[in-house]
């Protein structure tokens, strides 16, 4: 990730250290709260598993992000349609095996 | 003006600098090799999840019996901060520059890392200790394909990074070096963008 060429280098040294505390923290907030959830116990079975499965994938957005440093800039192209290609690649995969087996569990029972 | 046209990750560029070059393109390469491996996780995946169902569990032991939430919380901590600190790692080399600090900061990665797998191998010891083995049920089968997958990975992060400790020990912050660590670091970060499905899927998603 280089600077650009208009920071000094100490400017650009707090700019890279601050996205690695603001990844560290807001990684740190979608860990715990889920945790929390979960031994908490206040919301149902159900919507306890949207919240977790939808602060997983705030997470996982948090960490490509700030510590995988892939972005929406022009630098950064290859890797996110590389990274945004597999996650097509793993949801389809994912998403076509669960509907067949659980279509077929619920015919057989 | 000689333009050498290089392959550069998925398209052709012209390179200028010969050294820069070769680092973008063997990071892209294994930008290439996560992502296949980040498949090979999909699956493990979405094979648990499709062993959640009472039969999978063939009367044996279900994942709200034997998931504990405390030590998978202690797992997460472990593996979170130990990105955080490779972090520090990876800047140290960018801008301080310092053997001792790039080293102190690697130390501590790796010592969360050991830390990790010591939690992982005593929770996997106890599992077995209570009959919960792979050939128990669909859904234990499914389990130890995909977390021990996982510590696999750190395993061999491990293993690399206690040779990066030693190369850079030897011959200093090289180019060749930096390099190296710096696809570790993508190696790292990456492990633990699995672990954040493995702990929300497996662990929460059990225990909810």
């Amino acid at each position: 990730m280089p600077a650009p060429k208009t920071r000094s280098r100490e400017q650009a040294y707090r700019h890279d250290l601050r996205g690695y505390l603001t990844g560290f923290f807001l990684a740190a907030l979608l860990t715990i709260t889920p945790f929390a959830l979960v031994a908490s116990g206040t919301f149902s079975t159900s919507a306890t598993l949207w919240v977790i499965g939808v602060l997983g994938l705030v997470q996982i957005v948090v960490h490509v992000r700030y510590f995988l440093h892939v972005d929406l800039s022009r630098q950064r192209r290859e890797e996110l349609y590389l990274m945004l290609f597999s996650a097509a690649l793993v949801t389809l995969m994912i998403a076509g095996m669960l509907w067949m087996l659980f279509n077929q569990h619920a015919r057989m029972m | 003006m000689n333009i050498v046209v290089r392959p550069h990750g998925l398209t052709w560029v012209a390179g200028h600098d010969h050294d820069h070059d070769r680092v973008a393109t063997t990071l892209s390469g294994f930008w290439l090799f996560m992502m296949s491996d980040l498949i090979i996780f999909g699956l493990m995946f979405a094979t648990y999840v499709t062993m959640l169902t009472p039969e999978s569990f063939a009367g044996g032991p279900t994942p709200k019996e034997l998931f504990e939430l405390p030590g998978a919380a202690m797992e997460t901590a472990a593996l979170l901060t130990s990105t955080f600190t490779f972090g520090m790692a990876s800047l140290a080399i960018k801008y301080d520059r310092r053997l001792s600090k790039v080293m102190l900061w690697l130390l501590v990665t790796l010592a969360l890392g050991v830390v990790f797998l010591a939690l992982e191998a005593r929770e996997f010891t106890y599992m077995l200790a209570e009959g919960a083995v792979p050939q128990r049920s669909g859904f234990l089968s499914a389990f130890f394909g995909l977390v021990p997958l996982h510590g696999a990975h750190v395993t061999a992060g491990v293993i690399w990074l206690v040779m990066m400790l030693i190369q850079l020990n030897r011959t200093g912050l090289t180019g060749p070096a930096s390099s190296r660590i710096a696809r570790l670091a993508l190696f790292w970060h990456f492990l633990d963008l699995i672990w954040v499905g493995i702990f929300s899927v497996v662990y929460l998603g059990g225990i909810a």
